[in-house]
């Protein structure tokens, strides 16, 4: 399961801690009791540290270890270190460079196309229309379904006679070879996560634009301001922050990329590299080639770059409350 | 009358957006409908023209080992669901209402995994077990997933807001902690425990790159796996295909039929998916 997120964690800091009032009832707790509470205190928490403990500080321990090795998995594993070899052989690595180059490319269509998307479909639903929740449900289709069973409806429209073509050419537009030509493919992708990711985040616009108090929009229309005005000046304004989150949010998920690549490509990444993204280029060195430690410095430098843009983003926005 | 057109511009965007939604959805529901000869005629036909029901029943005998991915994609889901809902609201609870020393390095270390991409874990937490020997087993997918920060979280946040008194008055009554939070606040907490389900449901039925670096023996699959290994050998088959992620869709969709108010709520909290 991918981690989710947290925009914010502010909220907990304003809460008064328990702690205060039951001190004062209790003005020397007995050591005894003290000791009870934290018996229970680690027993609640034991799955979750053991969990925790062996499936992600570990590991994260060992990715850096591994990172620096050469690491060979033939009968037992067998490490050389081979200090920053890893990190360098990146600028060498044609393939990673494409993957480099397609996940960006990716990331810079995607994202703002997405959230520009989210917003405007957010702004429709949360006008005065009826059946909302009909809009709501349908929106959030593909966001229920898997993202392998997605790849596959798409790959089927996208086949040379598939339903896409048949409709451009119905329509008299030029139709496209939307899974084997490589300057094509990685576009076919972007489509369909365009449309499977934007009703998501049109949810979590939808939640801050219900927050927004009516009596701004009753002054706004008593002043003569249309719907579109209103939207440009008091919506897209007051929503600017849920707009950063969504935009970050949407790079880190950009940036993971890997299930739609995978089933469409077969795996491979093609055609001719054009579907390769570092996600798929990870696995393939892990998996496939075996190169573990080469796979973990990639690895790492992902994890880095996806941390330095969340913390930014709570450094930011961490105060902003975004929703209830 | 500019209201008017106000009001037409924005249901056109609404119903235009829909109608490109739902036509994968229908089109994938038609071909698996639709007998071979329709899926590879060359001129196509939106609508089955000969309707059948046998793709469905095609999909169980071509790949016998269908029933076992399904039954596979069941069995880790419940176990990840439930297994999910009890340990995050433990960790939730205590990180909310014991005092417990160390509970503000634990709760630091929730919010430090919150942050971790997966992806830096995914290599050491393969080679770890297969040192346990837990590749292509059940509890290799199971255990490594059993709690998440998200959620205790979010069960956190829940908790501290939870009336103490009731708590309280548990304890007053002779409760023990533990008698306390399953007795007490587990079923006073069921509509966000009703959003984790949820959530964990989909993450867990839907997940594609665990399973696949996990298990590598076909009988072990997950659906997500069985489908994509069932397209390769299938390739022009598409109404066998689309009957397959039918039938892999068919859960979530009642899922979010019953369940979706909660999803709302669940998304507004995770934010990423």
């Amino acid at each position: 399961m991918e981690p989710a997120r947290k925009p914010t964690h502010s909220k907990e800091q304003r809460v008064t801690p328990p702690e205060r009032k039951h001190a004062k009832k209790i003005k020397k707790p007995a050591f005894s009791k003290k000791l009870k509470e934290s018996f229970s205190g680690y027993l609640f928490m034991s799955p979750t540290i053991f969990t925790i403990g062996v499936f992600i500080v570990i590991p994260i321990i060992y990715a850096l270890f591994l990172s620096f090795n050469d690491v060979q998995l033939l009968g037992g594993t067998s490490y050389q270190f081979v200090g920053l070899e890893n990190y360098t052989r990146f600028a060498d690595d044609k393939r990673a460079i494409i993957a480099l180059k397609n996940t960006a490319e990716y990331v810079l269509i995607v994202v703002p196309i997405q959230t520009f998307l989210a917003l405007l479909l957010a702004a429709a639903l949360n006008s005065n229309i009826k059946g909302k929740n009909i809009f709501r449900i349908i929106f959030f289709l593909p966001t229920v379904t898997s993202s392998a069973v997605l790849t596959l409806i798409f790959m089927w429209m996208y086949y040379p006679d598939g339903l896409i073509n048949q409709f451009l050419s119905f329509l008299h537009l030029p139709t496209y070879d939307w899974l084997s030509n490589p300057e094509i493919a990685l576009k076919s992708i972007m489509i369909m996560n365009i449309w499977a990711t934007a009703p998501f985040f049109m949810v979590i616009y939808l939640a801050a634009m219900q927050d927004i108090s009516d009596s701004i929009y009753e002054a706004a229309t008593i002043d003569g301001a249309n719907w579109w005005q209103k939207f440009i000046f008091i919506t897209v304004p007051i929503l600017k922050p849920v707009t950063f989150f969504v935009v970050v949010m949407g790079v880190i998920g950009t940036f993971q990329l890997f299930d739609q690549s995978y089933i469409f490509s077969g795996g491979s990444g093609g055609p001719n590299n054009s579907t390769l993204t570092i996600v798929l280029l990870i696995y393939q060195y892990a998996f496939r080639s075996l190169d573990m430690g080469y796979a973990s410095a990639l690895a790492v430098a992902l994890a880095v770059l996806i941390m330095v843009v969340t913390i930014i983003q709570k450094k930011f926005f961490g105060e902003e409350k975004l929703h209830d | 009358m500019k209201k008017k057109l106000t009001k037409t511009i924005v249901y056109s965007i609404l119903i235009l957006y829909a109608v490109i939604t739902f036509i994968p959805f229908l089109w994938a529901i038609l071909s698996s409908f639709k007998p071979l000869s329709e899926i590879v005629a060359a001129d196509i036909t939106f609508f089955p023209e000969n309707f059948t029901f046998n793709n469905y029943l095609e999909v169980f005998s071509r790949e016998p080992l269908f029933l076992r991915w399904m039954f596979n994609s069941i069995f880790i889901t419940t176990c990840m669901v439930l297994l999910n809902i009890f340990f995050n609201s433990m960790a939730g609870y205590a990180l909310a209402r014991i005092r417990f020393a160390g509970r503000k390095f634990w709760f630091f270390l929730v919010l430090l995994v919150l942050m971790i991409p997966f992806q830096v874990t995914l290599i050491p937490s393969y080679l770890i077990l297969k040192e346990l020997g837990w590749l292509n087993t059940y509890q290799g997918l199971i255990v490594p997933g059993m709690v998440n920060a998200t959620f205790i979280f979010m069960m956190r946040q829940f908790f501290i807001n939870f009336p103490k008194e009731l708590e309280e008055a548990a304890q007053m009554d002779g409760l023990s902690r533990f008698g306390t939070f399953f007795r007490i606040v587990m079923p006073l907490a069921k509509p966000a425990l009703a959003a984790q389900a949820v959530f964990i449901f989909m993450a867990s039925w839907n997940d594609f790159m665990r399973p696949l670096i996990i298990m590598s023996e076909e009988e072990m699959f997950t659906l997500t796996l069985g489908l994509n290994s069932f397209k390769g050998q299938y390739i022009s088959f598409w109404n066998l295909i689309m009957a397959a992620s039918a039938l892999m869709t068919l859960p979530s969709l009642l899922i979010y039929a019953f369940f979706n108010r909660y999803f709302i709520k669940g998304v507004t909290f995770t934010g990423g998916k």
